[in-house]
């Protein structure tokens, strides 16, 4: 199989399985005074400080959650929570309307309590409008609670202006969320910039599971889950110490060589852009190559439907990814394509290629084989049914 | 072969798609997803339209070892088997949903689609029997004659049924469940499908009311020709029904009344004695021929309902347009719009729809 799904979870490092299953065979609670419990914490503790330096933030702003949907929640729940204690006239959440479902589903369920959420606009290429942003900081000003955009989509992978950003914002004394799971790893990220970003461990090549809040405690934010006290009492629960462990030998791999893995992907990407517009001169690339994540390609192919091309290329040996999917599992428009002003029905089936740390040049190569045949199959089988939501 | 199978979280397609794989086809799993509005639909009882059949749907695939699909035809769905479920209704006609899903969409628009994408055939957990033979597909009832679906599928005809397969219709229900459990498939105890998938709560009156309206009219003595009651919509009776009847007093025979006829132009509901409900003649159009149309003076079997008994009939006529029979057995109860099913024993050898 050719795994070409990499922003969905890449391929785990053999780094990472080595620290996790080392760890895995420790006795103990990282929480305990006793010796078991000192040399889990020690890990633990050891992870922390690794993955702080590679990252570029403090060891302290570092919380390990279950992933990146919980850091997701707990940045945008805890910190709108402790804002609207501070102040009740802070009502109103910005966010970008391409945001993750984690960011996204949260804040949309703050309008029962209430709030009023205002949704960015964004270009043709799905980058933030920021004058739209200095516009609604002006028009509520004293009454922002939260602004939350994504560093990186994880559809079509535009890549956000979050320095410009924070730098509107911090003036305006309002904290900004950025969701990072699918921008860390890229060079030059400045992760110590919003108040608070959230990250998966999967998307490097850790293990599923196991992710980091980054707060930087500039403005105050409310414990996400109780009791224990762990995480200074910002996110209880006992410390998965494997987990944390594979995650920290992952994301130290990732930071190696930043530079040399960027120019890599960029060159896979681009040639499997190149090598699809070459058999399907009408295929319409929605991806921004310069602006853009460096291994993440989105295209629509006028004339089939998603799904098909999925099964299709799915059954000659190549995995990638439609859309998103709802819980059912089937095809739904994508609010990312909607808000970048992108009618699916007329640009087509859509689908996402992202390659990884485990990809070479033949992985490209047998994609570009086996797809004209799946488009005109998914073209012949096209019709046109509705994809409103189910 | 390359084996497009229709899963629908139930035991039955859970089990003809494992019996496709045994068979050596190279097989796709789909799972259709019906109803747009996922919640309204019926949770446990049915075994095709809800999330947890979805579920039950992947976990078999994946049990089973194969590729697992959702394809959403929702839209098609409402328009082809829900719209014309209500429409049908309010023209005092009795569809049967089933017979419509399987005509419009299961082995319409799925299998045109799936011969498109490549695929050679669709299997399916209905039970029936499927002989390719040289001279065309041969239809005919489940070896299990209690959970017989050859009735919902004999409007296929011969191009749809050439690119069906029915690997369940060779054995009883019990031994597919117990097939099921064997192959670690968790749906083997899951309950059968008996009522409509997209009316949540099983009240068809109530379900056509909110999409009706209120429509009252008289209900009719037959014997009498005087009103003996009203109704708030002609929608809500079937021919042959005899519960749910409003009347204002009782028969002077003392005998339930039935549902005679449905006028729906003028709103009434015609009530009567049982004998009155007696049918000596069915005429149908449409028909749906596997071979030649049967010949003037034959006797078939004809079944006018899913799971009614099969009577004998005599054809009187029966051409490409429409046919006629003369009921032999005893059969009551015969609605505009029933499917009407002939049998040459255990064989399917017409269907065509039954008109006034």
């Amino acid at each position: 199989m050719v795994y070409l799904d990499h922003a969905a979870s890449t391929t785990i490092r053999p780094v990472a399985v080595q620290a996790w299953t080392d760890a895995a065979m420790l006795t103990g609670n990282p929480s305990s005074s006793h010796a078991a419990g000192r040399k889990g914490r020690r890990l633990v503790e050891d992870a922390r400080e690794s993955i702080a330096a590679n990252l570029g933030v403090k060891p302290d702003t570092i919380f390990f959650t279950s992933g990146g949907t919980e850091a997701d929640n707990a940045a945008v729940l805890g910190t709108v929570n402790a804002r609207r204690r501070e102040d009740p006239r802070r009502d109103v959440v910005i966010v970008s309307p391409i945001e993750h479902k984690a960011v996204l589903e949260p804040i949309e369920g703050l309008v029962a309590s209430g709030m009023t959420i205002e949704k960015l606009r964004v270009d043709r290429s799905g980058r933030v409008q920021v004058a739209h942003l200095k516009e609604l900081l002006t028009q509520y000003r004293g009454r922002i609670a939260l602004v939350a955009v994504m560093w990186a989509n994880n559809e079509v992978g535009a890549v956000q202006p979050i320095e410009e950003i924070v730098s509107l914002c911090r003036p305006a004394r309002v904290p900004v969320h950025s969701d990072a799971v699918q921008a860390v790893g890229s060079p030059g990220l400045s992760l110590a910039l919003p108040n608070t970003a959230a990250m998966s461990a999967h998307k490097l090549g850790g293990p599923k599971g196991v992710g980091i809040l980054i707060h930087q405690n500039r403005y105050p934010m409310d414990p996400f889950i109780r009791g224990g006290g762990q995480e200074n009492g910002i996110r209880g629960g006992t410390l998965d110490v494997p987990c944390i462990v594979g995650m920290a030998a992952a994301i130290k791999e990732v930071f190696a060589e930043p530079e040399a893995t960027d120019a890599k992907y960029r060159q896979l990407r681009n040639s499997l852009v190149a090598g699809v517009q070459d058999s399907v001169p009408d295929a319409v690339v929605n991806s921004d190559a310069d602006a853009g994540l460096p291994g993440l390609a989105h295209i629509s192919f006028p004339g089939c439907e998603g799904d098909a091309l999925m099964l299709l290329l799915d059954s000659a040996g190549v995995e990638v990814s439609v859309g998103s999917a709802c819980s059912s599992g089937a095809t739904k428009t994508s609010h990312v394509l909607q808000a970048m002003g992108i009618d699916e029905e007329a640009a087509g089936g859509s689908l996402r290629f992202s390659v990884g740390w485990s990809n070479t040049q033949e992985d490209v190569d047998v994609l570009l084989r086996v797809l004209p045949e799946a488009v005109a199959r998914a073209r012949q089988a096209y019709v046109r049914t509705p994809v409103e939501g189910s | 072969m390359r084996v497009l199978a229709a899963v629908s979280g139930g035991v039955d397609s859970a089990v003809a798609l494992a019996r496709a794989v045994d068979a050596g086809h190279d097989v796709v799993a789909v799972h259709l997803a019906l109803n747009s509005d996922r919640a309204a639909t019926r949770e446990g009882s049915r075994g095709c339209c809800t999330l947890s059949d979805a579920h039950d749907a992947r976990r078999a695939a994946d049990v089973v070892g194969v590729p697992f699909y959702v394809w959403n035809v929702a839209g098609d769905f409402r328009e082809r088997v829900i719209d014309d479920f209500v429409s049908e209704y309010e023209a005092g006609r009795t569809p049967n949903p089933c017979i419509r899903c399987n005509e419009h969409i299961k082995f319409a628009a799925v299998l045109d689609k799936a011969t498109a994408l490549g695929f050679d055939a669709v299997v399916t957990g209905h039970y029936a029997q499927l002989h390719q033979s040289a001279t065309g597909p041969i239809l005919r009832r489940s070896v299990d004659n209690a959970k017989d679906q050859s009735y919902v599928l004999a409007v296929l005809g011969n191009d749809r049924l050439r690119k069906c397969m029915f690997p369940v219709g060779d054995t009883d229900k019990t031994e597919i469940r117990a097939e099921a459990k064997e192959r670690g498939l968790t749906v083997a105890a899951k309950p059968d499908s008996h009522d409509i998938c997209f009316i949540p709560d099983g009240d068809t009156a109530g379900f056509l009311a909110r999409r009706l309206g209120e429509q009252p009219g008289p209900i009719i003595d037959e014997a009498s020709g005087a009103q003996i009651g009203e109704h708030s919509g002609t929608y809500g009776f079937t021919i042959g029904q005899r519960k749910g009847i409003a009347v204002d007093q009782p028969a002077p025979s003392g005998r339930p009344r039935y549902v005679l006829g449905i006028e729906p132009v003028s709103r009434t509901v015609v009530v009567g004695e049982r004998e009155r409900l007696a049918v000596s003649t069915i005429r149908a159009d449409q028909p749906v021929w596997p071979g030649n149309p049967p010949a003037p003076g034959q006797e078939v079997l004809v079944q006018v309902r899913a799971h009614a008994e099969p009577v004998p009939a005599r054809v009187e006529t029966a051409d490409r347009f429409a046919f006629e029979l003369d009921v032999l057995g005893e059969l009551f109860a015969l609605a505009p719009g029933q499917s009407c099913v002939l049998y040459d024993a255990e064989r399917v050898i017409g269907q065509g729809t039954v008109t006034p």
